[in-house]
């Protein structure tokens, strides 16, 4: 029994692995393949699509906007996320249980939900704009909703719990050891920080930044409730160009773009991310 | 590292812990309000606008297929991805690397894309009904956070207790069920939990795949919001929050919150 069992170890393997495997070709590789694929079997040309993508002024905006939506919402989630962490981590036991049940609940709750609070916070009638005029800080309502600003605060909304939990996660991971030796050697807290803490930490801060960078660069909710039209972005023109203008070779293009880059980012950062790990052995 | 964090910290955290409350807050104030406009502090309580909820056909209708496609969605993530996570655990030295890559996949693909790609091969090109596309984009989208989480529980579990018992003349796939499974017990309710909460918020796959008739809450929600601007969304929202809290309350009991945040 125990013989039989053993010599068919690689094959009851992928037994046991087939089905999984045989979805996550055929209903993700394969359809995803042939989206990007067809954008190169243009009548037109091989490259016409991508060549009428950037050759239109529109277009080329809505990426670069995306990109600087995601790379602004990363960097700022990176540096809230990490001094939160830093202090999430030294809290006394059962705060700091706390402090991660309350990162973990927003990151529960649904991104619609998530979107539609700032809704009711920045709208021309909104909270936001309510107080200031009782305040009279202005005398008539601001227009925040539909501003790159509006997308950005509901995308850092979004991203920051993910960040602070990753981190926490990160930063226990460090031997403390390690940073008792550097300041029993006579280092200023300071220094132990930037020239001990922050290079060890340098790797989980990579990987939660792509984590957040992916995750804003494809967005689709957010940005569709608190940019509308104004602040479109890939995701949205996607949804724009298939369901509304059925426009299907412009919409697989911008699936093709959004897909490349992606997998670009996270697979060029994981590589310098564990390149420069200075714990890696 | 027992050291207090420097004051001007302690600030900056306390600042972003209020930022990740007050929206919530606030929508629970929108949702509880007795006037037929969005308004915080509420002016009034009642709980009519979650009536209204009710009272609106198409939430009804959406609630149901959502928690369908859920459930569904995470039991068939389960049937295969908890054989898939033991294979690759214990059959580790014989298959390939990138197995194990391959059903982290879904996660790496933009959600959006891989809803889009659904309709244009399913939907569009072979004419699969909309519930069912809905189904299989569901169980894909889950199905890496199932494969995850129970291979963390698996990459501890002592596989030489499980090979004592074949020896001990116990067939591979009983001493599966009373002896593996029940050590990961913990693990499987978490992928579950976890699954479940992700496929019930999910926009960007459902985005594509909804139909005539067919829809799911969030994308029910987004619709609403953009024609109407009443505290019905805010209550419906306030639902989904007492859901999640539930099942966290669950997780709480069994397992530990800790588990979530790994």
């Amino acid at each position: 029994m125990t013989r039989r069992f053993w010599r068919r170890n690689g094959a009851t393997g992928w037994a046991l692995t087939a089905p999984a495997t045989l979805a996550v070709i055929g209903f993700l590789l394969v359809p995803i393949g042939a989206v990007i694929a067809g954008t190169f079997m243009d009548p037109r040309g091989v490259f016409a699509p991508y060549m009428s993508y950037f050759n239109s002024g529109f277009r080329t905006t809505v990426l670069f906007r995306t990109l600087q939506i995601a790379a602004l919402t990363t960097v700022i989630s990176l540096i809230f996320g990490f001094m939160t962490a830093y202090v999430v981590l030294r809290a006394p036991g059962k705060l700091k249980s706390l402090l991660i049940v309350a990162a973990v609940f927003p990151l529960l709750t649904g991104v619609v939900v998530r979107a539609f609070a700032w809704l009711i916070i920045l709208g021309r009638n909104g909270i936001l704009n309510q107080t200031l005029l009782a305040l009279g800080i202005t005398s008539e309502p601001l227009e925040m909703l539909y501003t790159q600003g509006a997308v950005i605060i509901g995308m850092v909304y979004l991203f920051v719990p993910l960040m602070v939990l990753s981190l926490v996660g990160v930063l226990e991971n460090i031997p403390k050891d390690v940073l008792q030796a550097s300041s029993s050697l006579g280092a200023s807290p300071l220094a132990t920080f930037w020239q001990v803490l922050l290079p060890l930490a340098v790797p989980g801060l990579i990987v939660g930044a792509v984590l957040v960078f992916t995750g804003s660069f494809t967005a689709y909710a957010t940005p569709q409730l608190l940019g509308g039209e104004r602040q479109t972005v890939l995701a949205t023109l996607l949804h724009q160009r298939a369901m509304v203008s059925f426009d299907w070779v412009g919409a697989s293009t911008i699936a093709a773009i959004m897909t490349v880059i992606t997998i670009t980012i996270v697979l060029a950062m994981s590589h310098i991310a564990r390149r420069i790990n200075p714990m890696a052995t | 590292m027992s050291d207090r964090p420097h004051p001007i910290l302690i600030g900056v955290a306390a600042l972003v812990y209020f930022f990740l409350m007050v929206p919530l807050v606030i929508v629970v104030g929108a949702a509880l309000s007795d006037t037929t406009y969005l308004t915080f502090p509420p002016q009034g309580l009642s709980l009519r606008w979650f009536e209204n909820i009710f009272a609106i056909s198409a939430f009804r209708r959406t609630i149901v297929t959502s928690l369908q496609i859920a459930f569904l969605g995470t039991l068939i993530a389960l049937l295969i991805g908890i054989p898939a996570a033991y294979a690759l655990n214990r059959f580790r030295v014989e298959l390939p690397r990138w197995l194990g890559t391959l059903f982290v996949l879904p996660i790496l693909v933009p959600e959006i894309v891989f809803g889009f790609a659904l309709l244009k091969s399913l939907t569009v090109g072979a004419g699969v009904p909309v519930f069912v596309a809905l189904l299989i984009g569901h169980t894909l989208l889950v199905l890496p956070y199932v494969v995850r989480v129970i291979s963390a529980s698996l990459a501890s579990f002592d596989f030489s207790i499980e090979e004592a018992a074949i020896s001990l003349g116990s067939a591979p796939v009983k001493t599966f069920f009373t002896i593996v499974l029940p050590n990961v017990r913990a693990g499987v309710i978490a992928a579950f939990i976890l699954a479940f909460i992700t496929s019930l918020n999910d926009v960007s796959v459902s985005l594509f795949l909804t139909g005539p008739g067919i829809s799911t809450l969030p994308i029910q929600i987004l619709a609403h919001v953009e024609q109407f601007f009443d505290p019905t969304v805010a209550s419906v929202s306030v639902l989904l929050m007492f859901l999640t809290v539930a099942v966290m309350a669950v997780v709480e009991r069994t397992l530990g919150l800790t588990f979530l945040a790994k």
